[in-house]
């Protein structure tokens, strides 16, 4: 499903956030991505999204060299990919239900499509009593929420999820990390970058730990002690 | 596109100008004081323009003719003939020697009638029948004059070269000072409003970031901000037009009203025909920099 092979990132200050990483993530994994900052995660993040260019090797997703792709195919492309941010990232003045349709609504998704399958997800992630509430009158696992439903409203092939509890109690923390894994057992690729060792810990799933732009240990169900 | 995406970009951009009413209202209050300005220099030059061209049209040549010409009508008409052709006349007026008498009697004997009864019988300006030449374009009055002079059976020419110079210079400098002061105040207003619409994108750069990164392309992204930019521009230009308007027409009438000595001299314009230029000039420069200035803004947040 996502396959680096020899990438590097050299920013333009000449700092190299990401060496020679090869990784391999079939499809269905369960993928922690642990390490200090500045040990290239959201380097890789970034990478994977298509924000940044590598600066060699090449980036394969879903069969799509993403490294040859053209400026206009990154639209397209980016919708097979779902994405988390620690801050959410919701449109603050649009309702709940609004921030979810508005990713159906960005790839042209018929009215009747839209008006069935954003309170099927809204339902699937626990919010569907509050999809007329805006950003600001949910708790800050409630907007996670939303922000998964956003991403998966369009059934992604992969979710990528940058800190997603990185904002959140260990309450709302272990609900997210619940639902990506439930989202996992549906079928999705899931790649969680996280700093969350208990979590990383008590999960037992793959864990790919990086320092200073390499992957240092790779080990399925693994720890982030491992990683120290 | 889809018809539904279409609808759903229009609303949004309508919804935009709702959902950032600050920014919004500046944007309409930059485009609308900049209209305002426009539409208030325009409408005084335009006026100052017409009453120049006014006072154009009431400088004339006046021609006359040899004694033997002054008493035959048919030599006046056919050397008035031969004038009338050339392309710079714009219109002749013939005064009879009787009219000229009048009009002298009207001017200098006001109120003392029995002074001129003694040249009753005898028009002291019985060789004075004479035609007033209007020309199309009182700069060409110096040549056509020369042109007269030539003409054999005229043997005075009145004309005013001072009034001339003085209405081709004051025209001159109005021309070139309107045009100089026109495009100063186009290029700060469009100065004004793309920065103004630039900072209201920019403070959205996060909500156009999300966009990106759901797949939205650029064209989906800029679709609203564009409505957005037509749609203040649209509302920015005809608020500072209705305003005018009614000034305009106060002005006009209170001006009439007060100053009804002056109404020989000062004729406004009908406001519709101030406004028939005005308007979709207002409109297209309103519409014109919304369009362009979103454009331009949202391009500088989707290069990346």
């Amino acid at each position: 499903m996502i396959h680096l092979e020899n990438v590097s990132k050299t920013y333009e200050t000449g700092s190299k956030a990401v060496r020679d990483l090869n990784l391999h993530i079939e499809a269905g994994e369960f993928v922690f991505i642990v390490g200090n900052s500045g040990s290239g995660k959201s380097t890789l993040i970034k990478l994977l999204l298509k924000e940044l260019e590598p600066t060699s090797g090449s980036i394969v997703v879903d069969g799509l060299d993403i490294t040859r792709m053209k400026r206009r195919k990154i639209p397209m492309y980016r919708r097979k990919i779902g994405v988390v941010f620690q801050d959410f990232r919701l449109l603050k003045d649009r309702s709940i239900y609004e921030n979810v349709a508005f990713a159906q609504r960005v790839i042209a998704a018929p009215g009747r499509e839209i008006k069935r399958r954003v309170p099927e997800i809204l339902n699937m992630v626990g919010l569907a009593g509050k999809y007329k509430s805006y950003p600001r009158q949910l708790s800050g696992g409630e907007q996670q929420r939303v922000a998964i439903a956003r991403a998966l409203v369009n059934r992604p092939g992969i979710l990528l999820a940058d800190e997603p509890t990185g904002n959140l109690d260990p309450n709302n923390s272990w609900e997210i990390m619940n639902l990506l894994d439930e989202v996992n057992r549906q079928g999705t690729t899931v790649v969680v970058v996280t700093h969350n060792r208990e979590i990383v810990d008590q999960m037992k799933k793959r864990v790919i730990a990086m320092k200073s732009g390499r992957i240092v240990s790779d080990e399925e169900e693994g720890g982030y002690a491992n990683e120290d | 596109m889809r018809i539904s995406t279409f609808f759903y970009c229009i609303r949004q951009g309508m919804q935009n100008i709702i959902r950032n009413k600050l920014f919004s209202l500046a944007s309409i209050g930059t485009i609308c004081a900049s209209v305002f300005l426009l539409g208030i220099f325009y409408s005084i030059v335009v006026n100052f323009n017409n009453i120049i061209r006014e006072a154009e049209t009431k400088v004339g040549i006046t021609i006359f003719f040899d004694k033997d010409i002054s008493y035959d009508q048919a030599r006046m008409e056919e050397i008035a003939a031969q004038i009338e052709k050339r392309i710079e006349v714009q219109s002749m007026v013939f005064i009879s020697a009787e009219q000229a008498w009048e009009h002298y009697k009207d001017k200098y004997f006001e109120g003392r009638p029995e002074m001129a009864e003694g040249f009753a019988q005898d028009n002291p300006l019985a060789a004075s029948a004479s035609y007033e030449i209007y020309l199309n374009n009182v700069e060409d009055q110096t040549e056509f004059v020369e042109y007269l002079k030539e003409i054999p059976g005229i043997r005075r020419i009145n004309y005013s070269e001072m009034a001339v110079r003085g209405l081709v210079s004051v025209n001159k400098i109005i021309t070139y000072v309107s045009a100089v002061i026109v495009t100063v105040l186009i290029f700060v207003a469009i100065f004004l409003i793309t920065n103004t619409i630039g900072l209201s994108i920019s403070v959205r750069r996060e909500e156009i970031r999300i966009m990106r990164l759901i797949g939205a392309t650029k064209f989906f992204i800029r679709q609203p901000f564009i409505v957005e930019g037509i749609l203040i521009g649209l509302i920015g230009a005809g608020i500072p037009l209705a305003v005018i308007y009614y000034i305009y027409m106060n002005v006009v009438s209170y001006v009439v009203e007060r100053l009804k000595l002056l109404s020989g001299l000062i004729v406004f314009l009908p406001v519709h025909q101030i406004m028939s230029i005005l308007i979709p000039a207002a409109l297209a420069l309103g519409v014109g920099i919304g369009f362009f200035g979103s454009i331009f803004s949202v391009r500088k947040h989707l290069r990346a």
